[in-house]
């Protein structure tokens, strides 16, 4: 009797647990892009990804997350194509014999924004190292996404730079949010701090308040994209036809065209740059 | 002030509109936690009243256990149940993560606790109270189990109501084991993180009004259920 109860439950689980499942995923061809919250929360993807599909018939099913964790998924053998934002993470993928080889794409540039009263005074300053080195000397809010993203690891090589110790400094005037470019562009609206955001976050999100750009325009501060196939040596269930036909798509003159049409309030926000 | 007048308009277009994409996500999100409470019932509540009526070992440990249970973090679920679903994980070959069934699977781990915890308190309770007049009648545990749970069925229903309203408001677990992904695995929680990530607070409150108001058409329903229930055997 109670084994009999065992088996129905366990079949009526497996049942209703594979009713729900992949149904749609076995009849679409589909890739799965593991890429960072800005081209997602900038609304690129929104934008190019349906002529993509619309060319080839392959949909693309992203995952947004911070640089540093999509390269962890991409390494997990979770994705099949990796589109990010940090030359050296993006260069150790490649390296490792994690991903077949990395292309350009695309690039934009981060700005340092801030509340209007700007009590660290470094509004229209272009060099983005002495900004940071003020922000630290009188102490102003400054928040950081926290969260080992390409923005992440590029405000830290900033600080770096500067020669502060922000380590030491946190949970003071440096807070980590542990959080998507989003969630930190709010908590610096609400707290009236100053934090580093990808150009493209920044000009499409929509809860800036009394946010402005503050220093905007240092070569150090840009942001190049790379993509990059997973290895299918490394893991055998990777779609590495389709991949490539998306990177392929990508650097094409189609797919370069579609980067660069792509703009907010007339702003383009993306600079196509493939070779 | 100006973002709940905002939110409210938001929430009333997006109903008015009949947005197909808002569908979908409704859809999917009452699959996924639906589905999920179904089959945390089914494991649950005969887990509960057997904790209930059987005498073993380590009896007051297991209910220890459950009620500790109740309180699992969805993120800690949807970190473990990613790690099992990944490709380097054990049971990576199924190609589950980031699928619907991905995010049944770790609202059952959610909710299966909560559901037998709250059963095994319903039918001891109704044990203590039919105890004798089902020995005298020589019942034995299984008859007496299904017995109880058949009777205490309305109070019951309170369990799987709160297992649901666990599933459909938790975001955690589902985006992690679903990554959010657009017409895939977006639903109603993700949705309205992802909005607060825009920046589009007003959007996101919007979805957040329609939740409440898909939770409430949901409880409500189970209530008349009940009422009528409780009038035809009085």
């Amino acid at each position: 009797m109670k084994i009999i109860d065992a088996t129905t439950l366990a079949a009526l689980v497996l049942a209703v647990l594979f009713s729900t499942g992949p149904s749609k995923a076995d009849e679409e061809k589909f890739i799965t892009l593991a890429s960072t919250t800005s081209t997602r929360d900038s609304g690129l993807f929104d934008f190019i990804l349906p002529m993509f599909t619309q060319r080839t018939g392959t949909q693309v099913r992203v995952v947004a997350v911070g640089t540093g964790q999509a390269i962890r998924l991409a390494r997990g053998g979770d994705a099949d194509v990796l589109l990010v934002h940090h030359r050296k993470s993006e260069d150790a993928f490649v390296a490792d014999g994690e991903g077949i080889r990395r292309y350009d794409v695309m690039y934009n540039d981060f700005v340092i924004v801030g509340p209007a009263a700007d009590p660290a005074a470094i509004k229209g300053l272009h060099d983005a190292v002495s900004a940071m080195s003020k922000i630290a000397t009188v102490k102003a809010t400054f928040l950081s996404r926290g969260d080992d993203s390409g923005t992440n690891k590029k405000e830290l090589s900033l600080w770096q730079m500067a020669g502060t110790n922000v380590t030491g400094a946190s949970g003071t005037w440096y807070r980590e949010t542990g959080s998507g470019m989003g969630a930190t562009l709010n908590a610096s609206a609400a707290s009236g701090g100053y934090t580093l955001a990808d150009r493209g976050t920044w000009l499409a999100f929509m809860n800036k308040v009394d946010l402005v750009i503050m220093v905007e325009g240092d070569p150090r501060i840009l942001n190049p994209y790379g993509v990059i196939a997973v290895n299918p040596a490394k893991h055998p269930n990777v779609k590495v036809e389709l991949a490539q036909q998306f990177i392929d798509w990508l650097v094409s003159k189609e797919g370069q065209d579609a980067i660069a049409a792509f703009r907010i309030n007339g702003q383009q926000l993306f600079m196509p740059n493939a070779q | 002030m100006n973002d709940f007048s905002s939110a409210f308009t938001a929430a009333l277009s997006l109903l008015a509109s009949g947005d197909a994409d808002l569908a979908e996500i409704i859809a999917l999100s009452l699959q996924v936690s639906l589905g999920a409470v179904f089959i945390a019932t089914c494991i649950g509540m005969p887990l509960g009243a057997a904790t209930a009526l059987y005498k073993f070992p380590g009896r007051r440990t297991v209910v220890v256990i459950l009620n500790a249970l109740m309180g699992l973090p969805p993120v800690v679920v949807g970190l473990i149940v990613y790690l099992l679903l990944s490709r380097m994980g054990p049971f990576g070959v199924l190609g589950l993560l980031f699928t619907p069934t991905a995010m049944v699977f770790a609202q059952v781990i959610l909710i299966v606790p909560i559901i037998a915890a709250l059963s095994r308190q319903i039918v001891e309770d109704l044990w203590r109270e039919y105890d004798e007049q089902l020995r005298s009648l020589g019942a034995g545990p299984l008859r007496c189990m299904a017995t109880l749970l058949w009777d205490g069925r309305f109070s019951l229903l309170t369990a799987v109501l709160a297992g649901f309203g666990r599933a459909s408001a938790e975001v955690g677990a589902v985006m992690i084991v679903g990554g959010n992904i657009d017409h895939v695995t977006r639903v109603m929680t993700t949705s309205i993180a992802l909005e607060v990530s825009k920046g589009n607070l007003a959007m996101a409150l919007g979805l957040g009004m329609v939740l409440i108001v898909l939770s409430l058409a949901i409880n409500g329903s189970a209530f008349l259920l009940k009422e009528s229930g409780l009038r035809k055997h009085a």
